[in-house]
């Protein structure tokens, strides 16, 4: 499983290998970052269906009658509010309200015993550091186990992706809603099939075992009108369609409030690391906003370049790409709640040269994702 | 994909000697790992270049990358199609052809000596496999 010294591979390197995957490190890990281009990849998913190898993400499962509270002690958001078989999107924040990750928790359809099952889905970079966490909170009545590096991860992403995934499936892909999962077979092979996904596009998430994974990329490959998809479209898309990124617009020096993700953050449920602090901070006021910003000229903003407006800094910006879809660059800024408004006219300073832009409310494009 | 008739350097750089100018652009194997390119800032024509100095960024969807001069000279012409302020500004054209058209300065020479250190298709080819 590893090459490169201390780098870790997915069951699906030689695959990426012999399918044209240009490999680059990322969080760990040997992963494609482009097969046949970036805006071809981001095309066909935006088009049509993209084929994702995640299999560097990790699961952690939680089992045992104190499941429930254990992991809603540890979120922001309200586990117990999720029926079997649904996804919810969370922080997980230290006692200083600082980003340890930001995460999905999937409960499963109830177990034969009656008891709950629990899978946190968590950046490939955070894994260690949140089972460690984890470890050091754990009581007695839940069980924890990290499955990463024997779950493979795919995902099927486009507004064709139910119409391309449902062959071959046992389970009806269009009774699954959106955030919700399920336990079936794809193409002979027994996954856990969620709704979900990181493009902004109708899309599913496949669990698999590891050594199984070949096999069900193999087939999926197989069929017409699919494309695989590296992580450097997955950034643009997800770029587009707003959505957060772990080491860019969040991290454990943000909180969710100053990073737009107050939402996450429920005040009515029972106490949770880093409620107290969160509580502080809503009470004197957040003073930083992540705002979309789209570029007027075809300068391309990037994570780090100064924001300005007219009377100097206002703040950076966290990502910044050329946007596929658009053909101009495209950012998320976390910028002073001043100059948050839609259409406030500001600059983001490219190589010292300050480049027009607009503040806009992302998604950047809005895609074919079920919302609700 | 290496061109018996150019010079290169080790940055990835091409060099078409024509007497004393020299035109100068990224080879196919800087773009294909560059990728897709879709902004190209290059210096105005006057710009005195010395060897080694950054004199413009080529980004790619994904990454910015510098630009070295590979010899020490004047500008005296730019690829006008890659000029970001063009109409016509077509930055692909340094994948779809790096040797040709996805050229991107015309350089007067200064010193003759310096292209010594530039290297032959054999010598740069054998950096890629090593890159590579």
């Amino acid at each position: 499983m590893t090459g490169t010294v201390g780098l870790l591979r997915t069951p699906l390197y030689e695959v990426h290998r012999r399918e044209g995957g240009r490999i680059v490190e990322f969080a760990g890990w040997e992963m494609p970052v482009e097969y046949s281009g970036i805006r071809q990849e981001h095309q066909a998913v935006r088009n049509g269906v993209g084929l994702f190898d995640l299999s560097h993400m990790g699961e952690i499962e939680l089992t045992g009658p104190g499941a429930t509270g254990f992991v809603n002690h540890l979120v922001t958001n309200d586990v117990g509010r999720l029926e079997p078989g649904q996804c919810l999107y969370t922080c997980m924040c230290g006692p200083d309200g600082g980003i340890l990750d930001d995460m999905l928790v999937c409960r499963f359809p109830n177990q034969p015993d009656g008891g709950c099952r629990y899978w946190l889905v968590v950046n490939a970079s955070n894994r260690l550091k949140v089972v460690e966490w984890m470890e050091t909170h754990l009581p007695a009545d839940v069980r924890m186990k990290d499955l990463s590096l024997s779950t493979a991860l795919l995902a099927v992403q486009g507004p064709q992706a139910q119409a391309f995934l449902q062959p071959g499936t046992e389970a009806d892909l269009e009774a699954l809603g959106y955030y919700h999962l399920l336990e079936t077979v794809v193409a002979g092979i027994p996954a856990v099939v969620s709704r979900t996904g990181y493009t902004g596009e109708d899309g599913f998430e496949l669990y698999v075992a590891w050594e199984q994974a070949e096999e069900l990329w193999v087939a999926l490959r197989g069929r017409e009108g699919n494309v695989p998809v590296g992580l450097g479209a997955r950034d643009t898309l997800r770029l587009e369609a707003g959505y957060s990124l772990y080491g860019h617009e969040i991290n454990e020096l943000t909180t969710p409030l100053d990073a737009g993700l107050g939402w996450v953050v429920r005040w009515s449920k029972e106490d949770f690391i880093g409620k107290a602090a969160l509580a502080r901070q809503k009470e004197r006021g957040v003073h930083k906003a992540v705002v979309g910003l789209e570029m007027l000229g075809r300068g391309i903003p990037r994570q780090g370049y100064p924001v300005e407006g007219p009377d100097g800094p206002v703040g950076v910006v966290t990502s910044g790409t050329f946007s596929p879809s658009l053909s101009k660059g495209i950012a998320l800024a976390s910028v002073d709640i001043a100059s948050r408004a839609e259409g406030t006219e500001l600059s983001v300073m490219v190589r010292g040269r300050p480049e027009p832009a607009r503040v806009v409310r992302p998604p950047f494009v809005r895609g074919s994702v079920r919302r609700g | 994909m290496i061109p018996q008739d150019l010079k290169y350097t080790d940055e990835h750089e091409w060099i078409r000697l024509n007497g004393e100018i020299c035109e100068v652009g990224i080879t196919h194997f800087a773009q294909e790992q560059l990728g897709d390119i879709v902004y190209v800032e290059l210096p105005s024509v006057g710009s005195k270049l010395t060897r080694g100095q950054t004199f413009g960024v080529v980004e790619s969807v994904k990454t910015v990358s510098d630009l070295y001069a590979p010899l020490t000279g004047e500008v005296v012409e730019v690829n006008p199609e890659l000029l970001s302020e063009a109409d016509e500004f077509k930055p692909e054209l340094v994948n779809d052809d790096p040797f040709g058209q996805g050229w991107m300065v015309r350089l007067h020479l200064a010193d003759p000596s310096e292209l010594e250190s530039l290297l032959d298709a054999a010598a740069y080819k054998k950096i890629t496999e090593e890159a590579g």
